[in-house]
């Protein structure tokens, strides 16, 4: 059962394994085990980065396929949800709407880009996807009689997913809409990341695979390597934008900082590395990690601060500002000891 | 149908600002095994990917079965029947020696008798079939190379240097397996440095120089006569 779940994509690492099932567990009991709106917020957050991440993962970890858009797409998922809902008004046929709309759109323009860039050097491709990225985050910001702009939009999602919305209490945690939200995008999010399981191991993900490892010989066995490359951004894309439309339903706000920022992408890419690129496992765990050190290192370091007050230099190294400095330290020191990532190098100590 | 499998017509191919294939003319016979040799550099690996497509010729006409494949691109060549092993081996190195059989099976699935076949003549591919193609060894690497070519039946085989930097006893398991192939009925064209293994295998040989075909003609008798081989490659064949 477990096997068919994953695809036979095995952990292939007892400590990976277990690592999973923690963060599985964790995830799906969230509510319970961590009451509170912060650690709410940082578990959908949390869901939803594990599947941005791994659907880029299958561009760049998978078919090599370096992009910057990969935010673009997020954002036209949630522009998607979000004008449904301002227009069609709250329910739950304007989510089901915008978020297929929003897939669309992205998958058509990622088949636009795709034809149009993938044949020419990675380098250009790349250059060409952050040129596209960046001229629609201005087309978003500027358009704001339909996007709002700046500003952003705020609309309503359906009552049943709002905190108004109660029916009783489990385990000393009030039941309402906020808490079937939450599922909803558990939910939304583990169905998505077991399809993109699927998707990498299926011929069409060996065959990916292959492409990423060389593709003149990949082209040389009888395969349509730009065929395959458009195909897998175009899933990505559409996987990108369903992340996006989910992230929208969970925030009940879309902006361009919130969907479209280029610092997203850096995240995502960042994510990616720290977990292993070409793994899936790996957007797991770096999304899990990120969004962690992003939502707790300043308290943490806060408290160590306050801990080592009475030490000289030490709390102004620890100082909460400074949380950026050492988020970066974890990386560089992350891609030190992992350069495979560390879904990598557990794979590889087993 | 013409009894050749594989024609070039007046084939001119250029990398970059170098002219390596210049005219030229080379027609491989239905069944059988063509050699194609000459010194370094005249251009035996060019031939066979601008046949693949991967250099793209300037000029000129290729025909495999009466099919012209000069416009097509490299994957529909390489779906009309052609199965190409480079010099390089080109297996993919992060995947297992199973998922690359599998990738050279245009249906995607491995016939099991031929399968048999294939585990009878490279048995150590049998051993490491769920390992990751690159931890074998050099000489396992070929015969992946060799094997994955020959997961389905082709037209023809374009073979580059097979038993290049192999021990003798990988040598001797690869040339049975080209000598099994060849029992077959395929059509091959085989770029060999190796002169025991062309004399062995090979039914009829092209030599090229400088571009071009200069010389063709039965293998026996060209490996039968030392004052040709020098005439045509500088050297005789015995010392290679």
């Amino acid at each position: 059962m477990i096997n068919i779940l994953l695809s036979g994509d095995r952990p292939r690492s007892m400590l990976l394994s277990a690592l999973l099932l923690v963060i599985l567990i964790a995830l799906a009991l969230a509510p319970f085990l961590f009451p509170g709106v912060r650690s709410l917020e940082t578990a959908a957050r949390i869901c939803i980065f594990i599947v941005l991440v791994a659907s880029y993962d299958l561009m760049l970890g998978y078919t090599g396929i370096v992009s910057f858009a990969h935010t673009m797409f997020f954002g036209l998922g949630a522009y998607g949800v979000a004008l449904a809902s301002t227009h069609m008004g709250r329910g739950f046929d304007a989510l089901l709407v915008g978020s297929v709309l929003g897939a669309l759109a992205a998958a058509v323009l990622a088949f636009a880009i795709g034809l149009f860039s993938l044949r020419v050097r990675a380098i250009f491709f790349a250059m060409i996807t952050l040129a596209v990225a960046s001229a629609v985050a201005v087309l978003v910001s500027q358009m704001s009689q339909i996007t709002g702009g700046e500003d952003g939009l705020n609309y309503l999602t359906p009552r049943e997913l709002t905190p108004a919305f109660r029916f009783g209490e489990a385990f000393g945690v009030k039941l309402n809409g906020r808490l079937l939200a939450y599922y909803l995008v558990f939910t939304a999010c583990l169905a998505l990341f077991l399809m993109l399981l699927r998707v990498v191991n299926s011929p069409f993900g060996r065959v990916l695979k292959a492409i990423r490892e060389n593709d003149f010989r990949a082209e040389a066995i009888g395969y349509r390597v730009v065929a395959y490359r458009t195909m897998a951004t175009c899933l990505s894309a559409a996987v990108a934008a369903l992340a996006g439309s989910i992230f929208a339903i969970w925030l009940r706000y879309v902006g361009p900082d919130t969907t479209l920022s280029f610092s997203i992408m850096l995240d995502i890419l960042l994510m990616v590395v720290i977990g292993g690129m070409g793994t899936m496992y790996g957007a797991v765990i770096g999304a899990t990690i990120f969004v962690l050190a992003q939502n707790y290192l300043q308290t943490l370091m806060g408290t160590a601060s306050e801990a080592t007050s009475a030490l000289p230099l030490i709390p102004e190294l620890l100082s909460p500002d400074r949380w950026l400095l050492w988020l970066g330290v974890l990386f560089v020191l992350s891609v030190y000891f992992f350069p495979t990532g560390i879904v990598g190098r557990l794979r590889g100590v087993r | 149908m013409s009894d050749d499998i594989l024609t070039l017509k007046g084939v001119y191919t250029d990398i970059a600002q170098y002219h390596i294939l210049a005219d030229l003319d080379l027609n491989v016979p239905r069944g059988g095994v063509t050699m194609l040799l000459g010194r370094n550099g005249v251009g035996k690996t060019t031939t066979l990917r601008t046949i693949m497509g991967l250099w793209a010729a300037k000029k000129g006409q290729i025909t495999l079965d009466g099919t012209d494949l000069t416009a097509l691109p490299t994957s529909d060549r390489a779906r009309l029947g052609i199965g190409y092993v480079p010099e390089d081996m080109g297996i993919f190195t992060d995947l297992t020696v199973a998922e690359n059989m599998i990738l050279a099976a245009a249906g995607g699935g491995l016939d099991a008798k031929r399968m048999e076949w294939i585990f009878g003549a490279f048995p150590a591919l049998r051993t490491f079939w769920t390992s990751e193609a690159g931890n074998l060894s050099g000489g396992q690497k070929q015969m992946l190379a060799i094997a994955r070519a020959m997961a389905e039946e082709r037209q023809l085989y374009l073979i580059d240097e097979p038993t290049k930097g192999l021990a003798p006893a990988i040598v001797s398991t690869m040339a049975g397996a080209l000598r099994d192939l060849k029992k077959q009925g395929a059509s091959i064209l085989l770029v060999e440095q190796n002169f025991a293994v062309a004399k062995a295998l090979g039914d009829t040989a092209a030599v090229m120089d400088d571009g071009r075909v200069i010389w063709t003609g039965e293998m026996a008798e060209l490996a039968n006569d030392a004052d040709l081989q020098e005439r045509l490659m500088g050297l005789s064949m015995e010392t290679l």
